[in-house]
């Protein structure tokens, strides 16, 4: 007989399964824990390349000498600026048709869910001005952006002299193959998100924008530039993008060899790069870099204007100029080098960049982890949920075999189906309950602002956030509730259906996140995957229960955002963290609402119901 | 040829040298002049120059193929003898900062682009077929002339190839391919046809060797700018322009032919020395075995450049058929001995006997990992299924 269809060699298999279950189930978390950490030493990670072959080793000579002009430009924008209160819309206007440049403006406007408390903002309306560099040479087909965003709070005139001043000089060049857009965009990243809307012809995100006037053929790489200060001491570039993706690979090592080129400090997450790899201290750093980049991606949020670039499929990055209290400074000339270079390479491109790695992890700027190698980690912690939902299969069909012996008419099935339909009935209830919950969650917060701020004493943005909270801490108690609403005869094995369900349910959902969003499916993963594992009505249900609640979406949220500033080294109180963990709550909704980050509908919709369930059944009579 | 001439013949110039004064001593001078004029069987030379390669970065391969353009027009060759083929247009790309110009040395030197280039075969219809046909002259009806090789059974031509290649194969517009054996067959049909006197292959692409190893017509003499399993390296990089100038086997190449001008006795000799490992990095490979005559007796201009002879005498020669020169030339010549009867195709084959080679052995590699590791599992499985009582009915 074969081996799993004969009886007595399954019901050894199964045997053998449920014995080595625990030790397994122990032995993978801890290998998908300890692989990850080793993402950040030599054999995981290696060097950077470029693998672009048009945009090959050769390196061109940088032309850009206009740091007066940019300086100059800067002044002005700055002066103007101060004076309208707003963007100075005639006056970009004017200097960038005497650059040269094809001008055009886009006005957006939108009203935001509920009032943004961090930006100050409810009703946005804006401009938006773009000046067209035409390829003397070529047909307008292809393009690329450089980008400035000005917002209420960061004025960024540097960055929009330097802008100026790089439009003059690239308008004097003839090698240009594609067409170049200079962008500089009002309120930040709404201004960026409505001019990308209009470009693309789509309306995602409910912006009401006018369309645009002049366009320049598809979009094949953006940069986007932050300048607090005329004069830099590093440089720091910004990967992570919305909904956790990533530009290609090569944008950034391209960006990092005009970095090496120019004698330029560049940093990542803030952190320098580790120089030695063979002792412990390097990696050490590199492990730090990558989890700042890890809690970053998994944020979901876009981290700068090139984060909207990269739903578009465009690979785009954002560099930020660092004035600290360093020795050595660079000034505009600098940067303008390395962003001529970064743009005559570009020009270069034949096709999209699509040589290198969509999926990596950074531990520092000249290294990179591959997916091929940092997925096993979080297959190994998804592994224990396969192992346990394997082990209460076992588990239930053992008892249904067992003890009823076949003497119905129609074979061995009858004996299990009065447990099953009594099990079914019972499942059905908690799933749609905690799936309602789900759903009340994720629609009630915006929908009942204003009731909420009639009858209490809140502005809406903390009512939002309040009754968020509140609908989370309500579902705690939904077990008591639930069970007093549907009369069970819920056998004893009921939870282990209700548990399989729910392993099931999480297994699915953490791998699908993990896919798109590895940090995101890593970090659900290794908090929830524990806590789901060992979750049963019997044994210490307190202790469990602690378990569980700390584990829970919201306090992994609560908790990342400790390890977060921990790690860039401005570490935050109690209290702090509690303001953070709040306005983390409302940008998220937020952020789901303008830009469509889809942080907050997962844990909403589809991890929040998921941890009910296993509540359900940590509470199971 | 000449020292068989010698052999036979020493023992009556001997005694006219003797019998004879002063005058006839002139007179058997203005003869070795003679056979020295009619030493090289071509009366007139083609070239066909091709570069398989487009897109910006691949910048070097159309410099090289007009720096050899370049010497082959300024050593004689007209544009009417050239068939020119580039695939792409590196002097009006929109990337070139110097539009018009293609430079083959850093700093701008030397504009290899000129004045009054004239390319026969542009852009996509750069490609295997029409190279295919300009060589065998299949060519419907309708092809202008300067795009035919209207050459004949006295015609010395130069063939020269860049672009990205591998091992037997040579990649054109980054959408298909030739192979060594497509050449040689080209090369063979060429030879059928009477196509040729001579031919110089030169090839500039990595593992160049591998595309002459297949050659099996006569008077074929091939040079690559590297082994199998071996790059060729590029140049210069020009930091104004913002790509490699050119290749290095034909950068040296170029700097050699330079230094010829049409009366240059320089010999094929000299050529197989350009671009030691040394400069070159990769080894420069050529192949002589189909090639009649010796290389030290064959002029670069033969090929490179269209030396008109004229030689003024006032004296009366007596041109004497040299039916023993003739012989010993054309002793290994299979294909004359062949055409006493009508030729199939099949019987040429097998080609080994012709080409003296011996097939390669392939090695034999031990069974890789996956294959083992997924017969132990199929073997566990049949016998954990079936059990392992079966075993001793097997082995």
């Amino acid at each position: 007989m074969g081996l799993l269809s004969d009886p007595v060699r399954r019901r050894a298999l199964a045997r053998l399964v449920l014995r080595l279950n625990a030790p397994l189930c122990v032995l993978s978390y801890v290998a998908g824990i300890a692989w990850f950490l080793a993402l950040a030493f030599p054999p995981l990670t290696q060097r950077t390349y470029m693998s672009e072959n048009a945009m090959g080793s050769t390196m061109v000579e940088e032309q850009f000498a206009g740091g007066d002009r940019a300086r100059s430009f800067a002044r002005d924008f700055a002066a103007h600026r101060r004076k309208s209160g707003a963007l100075p819309v005639a006056w970009l206007e004017r200097t960038m048709r005497s650059v040269g440049l094809e001008v055009y403006t886009q006005s957006f406007s939108r009203k935001l869910p509920f009032p943004d408390e961090t930006h100050e903002r409810y009703m946005v309306s804006g401009t938006n001005v773009y000046g067209i560099l035409r390829a003397p040479r070529a047909a307008s087909t292809e393009s690329l952006v450089l980008t400035v965003p000005c917002g209420p709070d960061s004025t960024n005139s540097q960055a929009v002299g330097l802008l100026l001043a790089l439009a003059a000089h690239f308008r004097g060049q003839i090698y240009w193959a594609k067409d170049i857009i200079f962008l500089v965009t009002e309120q930040d990243l709404l201004g960026t998100e409505a001019w990308l809307e209009a470009y693309h012809d789509v309306n995602i995100t409910g912006m009401q924008s006018s369309p645009l006037q002049g366009r320049a053929g598809a979009i094949q790489a953006a940069v986007a530039l932050e300048l607090s200060s005329d004069v830099v001491t590093s440089l720091d570039v910004a990967v992570e993008g919305l909904n956790g993706q990533l530009p290609n690979l090569d944008l950034l090592n391209l960006f990092q060899t005009f970095c090496q080129k120019g004698g330029l400090l560049c940093t990542l997450q803030g952190k320098l790069q580790p120089q030695d790899w063979t002792s412990i201290d390097g990696p050490l750093q590199g492990l730090q870099t990558l989890l700042l980049m890890v809690l970053q991606q998994a944020s979901g949020r876009p981290h700068g204007p090139h984060g909207l670039f990269l739903r578009y499929r465009v690979e785009a990055l954002t560099i930020r100029g660092i004035n600290s209290f360093r020795q050595y400074k660079y000034d505009l000339v600098a940067v303008g080098k390395a962003l001529e270079g970064v743009f005559r390479k570009l020009n270069h491109l034949l096709e999209r960049l699509h040589q290198s790695f969509f999926f990596y992890l950074l531990p520092a700027l000249s290294r990179f982890v591959s997916i091929g190698l940092y997925m096993p980690a979080v297959g190994f912690l998804l592994l224990v949920l396969g192992l346990k939902a394997l082990e209460l299969w076992m588990q239930l069909h053992e008892a249904g075999v067992g003890p009823e012996e076949p003497g119905g008419v129609s074979g061995p099935s009858p004996p299990l189906l009065p447990t099953q339909t009594v099990g079914l009935a019972s499942l059905v209830a908690p799933l749609l309950i905690s799936q309602a919950m789900g759903l009340a969650l994720y629609i009630l917060p915006v929908l009942s602002q204003h009731v909420a701020t009639q009858h209490f004493p809140v502005a809406e943005a903390e009512a939002v956030v309040l009754t968020l909270l509140a609908i989370y801490a309500a579902g705690l108690a939904l077990p008591h509730s639930t069970q007093r609403v549907v009369s069970t005869q819920a056998p004893d094995r009921g939870w282990m259906a209700l548990k399989l369900v729910a392993l099931i349910y999480l297994v699915l959902q953490l791998a699908c996140i993990a896919l798109t969003n590895f940090s995101l499916g890593f970090l659900l993963a290794a908090t929830m995957v524990p806590a789901a594992a060992l979750t049963k009505p019997c044994g210490p249900r307190p202790l469990y229960a602690a378990l569980l609640v700390l584990t829970s979406p919201a306090a992994t949220l609560l908790g990342g955002l400790f390890v977060w500033r921990e790690l860039q080294e401005s570490p935050v109180s109690l209290a702090e963290g509690w303001q953070l963990f709040l306005a983390a709550l409302a940008q998220g909704v937020l952020e789901h609402h303008t830009y469509g980050a889809l942080l907050f509908p997962l844990l909403a919709l589809g991890l929040y119901p998921c941890w009910l369930l296993f509540w359900n059944v940590l509470f199971w009579k | 040829m000449v020292a068989a001439c010698f052999l036979s013949k020493g023992l009556t110039t001997l005694v006219g040298l003797l019998l004879l004064s002063f005058g006839s001593l002139a007179a058997s001078q203005i003869e070795d002049q003679a056979e020295q004029f009619f030493r090289s069987g071509h009366t007139n030379n083609w070239a066909v120059l091709v570069c398989t390669s487009r897109f910006w970065f691949n910048y070097r391969h159309v410099a090289n193929t007009l720096s050899v353009y370049r010497s082959v027009k300024r050593l004689g060759i007209p544009d009417s003898h050239i068939v020119l083929m580039l695939a792409d247009d590196m002097a009006c790309n929109p990337r070139n900062p110097k539009p018009a110009t293609v430079f083959s040395h850093k700093n701008m030197e030397l504009n290899v682009y000129g004045d009054d280039v004239e390319v026969d075969y542009r852009s996509y219809e750069v490609t295997v077929e029409n190279f295919l046909r300009v060589l065998t002259g299949r060519i419907p009806p309708s092809t202008p002339r300067s795009k035919r090789l209207l050459s004949d059974d006295r015609s010395n031509i130069l063939i020269y190839m860049t672009g990205h290649g591998g091992n037997g194969f040579l990649k054109f517009q980054d959408s298909e391919e030739i192979t060594n054996i497509e050449l040689a067959d080209a090369f063979e049909q060429m030879w059928q046809k009477r196509r040729y006197n001579e031919l110089l292959f030169i090839i500039d692409t990595c593992q160049g060797a591998s595309m002459y190893e297949r050659f099996y017509s006569p008077n074929i003499m091939a040079l690559a700018s590297s082994q199998v399993g071996e790059d060729s390296l590029s140049h210069q990089p020009d930091p104004a322009i913002g790509v490699h100038l050119m290749d290095r086997y034909t950068f040296y190449v170029l700097e050699f032919l330079e230094e010829i001008n049409p009366a240059s006795q320089t010999n094929m000799n000299d050529l197989f020395q350009v671009c030691p490992r040394s400069l070159c990095v990769s080894t420069p490979g050529h192949r002589t075995d189909l090639f009649q005559r010796d290389p030290k007796n064959v002029l670069i201009t033969d090929f490179f450049g269209s030396v008109r002879k004229v030689e003024i005498t006032t004296e009366t020669i007596s041109l004497q058929p040299d039916l023993e020169s003739m012989e010993s030339r054309y002793k290994k010549d299979w294909m004359d001995e062949e055409l006493m009867e009508p030729l199939k195709y099949a019987e040429q084959l097998p080609v080994a006997q012709i080409i003296h080679q011996k097939p390669k052995l392939k090695d034999w590699h031990p069974p890789g990992g996956f294959i083992l590791g997924l017969w132990a599992l199929i073997i566990m499985v049949f016998f954990k299924t079936y059990g392992i009582k079966h075993m001793k009915f097997i082995f």
